[in-house]
This record gives structure tokens, sequence and C-alpha cells, in this order.
């Protein structure tokens, strides 16, 4: 299969294979072909604490985006168990109004150990359904609590999602949350507390100092459909924003340069582990557990003689010392590890 | 490089029908996480038509049908049809729960490639989908 050509020609099960190639490392043939195709796409971010309600709202949105005829791509992240590297993905229930309509592309994504609440591939993948040619593409994270707000180096525009009587505003300001957040709901507007978040939320707001956008706020009830209304119009006064006073381009290009720095930091990692492996067959790393060598001269022994270029062989690298393995469970392929890899850092 | 194989199989695992509960099909769907594949569950009474088109979308390698009632014997030609249909003939189908064994025979010649009954320890099914998976990938060059 041409996955390419079957893109360019709208094959959906063409989309659905180039994001599995993407998943397993090979992205960049892909990328290439069709980054000229690309960033016509309203990219949209939906995150929050566990269960807040961001597949159901999700699913909300895209009623509203199908009224409008804007076709829709979505890409849903839920965790890999770090044990066995599979993966339960859930977030299609909420979305079953969507199942057959041909205009709505769902793919459920496993983090596969990436741990910025979205997955390696996410950025991959809202590229190949940007170069689709839907119209939105929406991810939404990993249920988050703490620090992921990779999100936003991702998306447009970051919706992050809040319930009610959870103490999700003191979260909030702890975990740096506010300031990825272009937008705030207060999903379950039902909940008896759904008026204090609120005004917590709008306390918060005033403790920063906004440049040009201040996050809007939006209460919505997300199984009812209500406040989705508001909540759409909030996300095109962004969108406006950041066209018309050039964030979208500034936004957009400090992405870029982070991604280009990930992809090299990712075969830095290649490089760095055949070196580590060299390093322990040449006895090196025996010296440091003799304390002959301390760790900042091994270090700097190995640096020294550091090829960056070196090809990246996977079965050269060390394995983690493993302190326990539980029954029936197997280690991370190869291709995972490096898939890794080429993420984190 | 493009055809880098990914190694983690992809089930859709999904209960067809109107019988109210899917405990088998969630205990199916652990068991398949547990033994390292990613699991995509789509919820009760999907159609076949929405099977499908979940399976095309996530790129599934199998897609496991949980059956209580005696719903099989009208959900199958119609997935098997529509896979025909959108060329997805590649994906492999396999069923388990509640099944006369009579009716197993009949699941085959249609083109399920396993029954699993919940008498069964779990392990077979799981051997079973992880071969079948396997053996697709080898047979596509993925
Ligand atoms: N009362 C009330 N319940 C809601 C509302 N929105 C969602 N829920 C419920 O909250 C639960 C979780 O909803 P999801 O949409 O799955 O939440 P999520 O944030 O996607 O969950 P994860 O993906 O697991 O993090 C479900 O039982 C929903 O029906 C709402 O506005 N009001
Ligand atoms: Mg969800």
């Amino acid at each position: 299969m041409d996955v390419v050509e079957g893109i360019k020609r709208g094959d959906r099960r063409a989309l659905a294979r180039a994001i599995s190639v993407a998943e397993g490392g090979g992205a960049a043939p892909l990328v290439s072909a069709l980054f000229k195709e690309t960033g016509r796409a309203f990219t949209i971010g939906i995150t929050g604490p566990p269960g807040v309600g961001k597949s159901t709202l999700t699913g909300a949105l895209v009623t509203r985006a199908r009224k409008e005829g804007k076709s829709v791509g979505l890409i849903l992240v839920d965790p890999s168990s770090p044990f066995s590297q599979g993966a339960l993905l859930g977030d299609r229930i909420r979305l079953s109004d969507h199942f057959t309509d041909p205009d709505v592309f769902i793919r459920s994504m496993a983090s596969r150990g990436h741990l910025g609440g979205i997955a390696g591939a996410t950025g991959d993948a809202v590229m190949l359904m940007d170069a689709f040619g839907k119209d939105l593409v929406i991810v939404e994270t990993v249920g988050v609590g703490q620090s992921e707000i990779e999100i936003a180096e991702v998306a447009d525009t970051t919706v992050v999602c809040l319930q009610p009587g959870s103490g999700d505003s003191i979260q909030v300001l702890k975990a740096g949350i506010m300031e990825i957040a272009d937008i705030f709901v207060v999903n379950k507007a039902d909940h008896p507390m759904a008026g204090q978040l609120r005004r917590e939320i709008r306390v918060m707001m005033t403790m920063l100092d906004w440049q040009g956008w201040a996050p809007a706020l939006v209460m919505t009830q997300a199984t009812a459909g209500e406040g989705v209304d508001q909540l759409w119009q909030a996300l095109w006064s962004h969108r406006a924003y950041l066209q018309e006073s050039g964030e979208l381009r500034v936004k957009r290009a400090s992405a870029f340069a982070h991604e280009v720095r990930n992809l090299i930091v990712g075969r830095l990692a290649g490089a760095v582990d055949g070196a580590m492996a060299a390093a322990a067959v040449s006895g090196l790393m025996e010296q440091v557990a003799d304390r002959v060598l301390d760790p900042y001269a091994a270090a700097e022994q190995i640096f020294q003689r550091f090829d960056p270029k070196a090809p990246h062989s996977p079965g050269a690298r060390l394995a983690p010392r493993v302190r326990a393995t539980v029954k029936g469970f197997h280690k991370a392929s190869e291709t995972e590890t490096a898939h890794h890899h080429k993420m984190i850092v | 490089m493009m055809s880098m194989p990914t190694h983690t199989f992809r089930i859709v695992v999904a209960k067809p029908g109107l019988d109210g509960h899917d405990r088998g099909a969630k205990i199916v769907a652990r068991a398949l996480r547990d033994a390292g594949m990613e699991v995509i569950y789509t919820g009760l009474h999907q159609t076949a038509e929405e099977i499908v088109e979940t399976a095309i979308q996530e790129d599934a390698d199998v897609i496991g049908v949980s059956i209580l009632s005696g719903a099989h014997m009208t959900i199958f030609p119609k997935l098997f049809g529509l896979l025909r249909e959108r060329d997805a003939g590649d994906i492999v189908v396999v069923a388990g729960g509640v099944i006369q064994s009579e009716d197993v025979p009949r699941l085959q010649e249609m083109g399920v490639s396993a029954v699993y009954d919940a008498e069964q320890p779990l392990q077979a099914l799981v051997d079973a989908v992880t071969r079948l998976a396997a053996e697709r990938r080898v047979r596509l060059g993925l």
C-alpha cells in the first residue's frame, strides 16, 4: 500500500496505516512527502484530570463541528501499561455517535512510555490528519494531574478541563497547567460546587499577567451538550486572535524548533547508547563499579571519544537492570525502546 | 524504514447486539492488554458497520467479537461482507462468549479464525490472538 498516495486520495485505510508507521518510529519519509500539504487544520488540545469529561466534551464538540460541515480528525491518547506495554484504549466509548460518519476519523493512541500526556507519535499523527484534509484535528490527552503539558506544543489552542469538588483549581496552580490554558472549561456544571470552582479560576487568572490573550472561561455540561456553543465560540475567537496577532506563526515556529531539537536529541541518544555499550565492553564501567574511576571522569572519557554520527544499533544498547519481572509480562520490544528514546528527553 | 515493524498488536474488542452487559468482554480486554496488546474498547451495542469502521481507523490486526445471545449468526455475515467491501478482508476476526458448539463450524466457514467460549482458559484465547496477529503481519509484510 502506498500510504502517501492513499492519504492524498482520501483513503482512510492509508491514513490508519500511516499513523501506525509513525508510531513504529517510521514517520520521517511520510512527513517529508506530505509536509507541504499540512498547516491548514485547526488543531485543538483537550486536557485535564482523569474522568473530568474530556471524551464526552470532545464528542459534543465533534457534533458541533459537523453541524458547521467541518471534517474532524480525533486522536485519543491513553496510557500504556508500564508492566506489559499493552494498553486499554477506552475513550472511543464516548464517541460512538460518530463511528460511521465518513468525515470523522477517530484514532486511539497509547502513550507507549512517553510521559508528556500525549504519545511520541501524536504530533506526527496530527500532521498526517492535517495532510489528509481534516478541518479540525482534536487531541484528547491522557488524564493528567501533574505537569504533562506537552499538548501545548502540538495544539494551536489548548483547552484545560476541570471539574467541581475535586480540588482541581489547586492542582492547576501547582502543576503549571494555568500557563498552557487558552480556554478553561469547568465541566459538570450541573454539580453544586461548579460556581465555586468558577470563582476560584477567576481569582487565579487575576494572579497572572496576561499578554495578548487572557484565557476564556466556559461552563459546560458535556453530557447534555450544554455550554458547547460557548466553547465553540471561544475556540474560534482564540483562532482569530492567533491569526490576527501573528501569534499563530510564532507559536508554530517555536513548536517546530522544539520538535527539531527533540529529533536531534533522539538520534544522539542512540549514539550515546552505542558509546555506553562500547565503554562497558572495554571495562570502563567496571572501573567505576570498583571505585577506581569516578562517574564524571568516565563520562568525560566517553564524551571525548563520542561520535554523534555513529549508527544506532539497538542491539548494542545497555539493557536497564531489571530488578523484578512480573510473571507473564514481557519486556519492551526494541523498536518501542528506540521510539521511547526519540521522544523523551 | 518505511515498514519498520511495531510488534505492538492492536485489537478491537466489540460487543454487538442488544444484551446489556460486557463484563466478559472487559475481562478479555484486560487479559489482552496484560499480554502487551493495544486493545481498543468500543463499548456496548455496536453494529457491524461501526465495528468495521472502527477496525479500519484503528488499523487493527484483529477484531474480537464478544457474543452472549444468539445474535452471531446475523452479525458475522454482515461483518465479513463489509470487510470485503472496504478492502479490509485481511483483518482477522475471532469470536468469544456463549456460542453453541454446533455453530462453531458454520462460524469458521464464514471466516471466523478462532472461536472461544467462556469455559476455555483465557490464556488459550490470548495465545491464539497473538499467533493470528503475528501471522497477519507476516502475511502483509508489516
Ligand atoms: N454530571 C456530569 N457528568 C459528566 C459530565 N461530563 C461527563 N460526565 C461523566 O463523567 C464520566 C467521565 O467522562 P469521560 O468523558 O470519560 O471523562 P475523561 O476526562 O475523558 O476521562 P479519561 O479519559 O478517563 O481521563 C462519565 O461517566 C461521564 O458521563 C457532565 O457535564 N456532568
Ligand atoms: Mg477520555
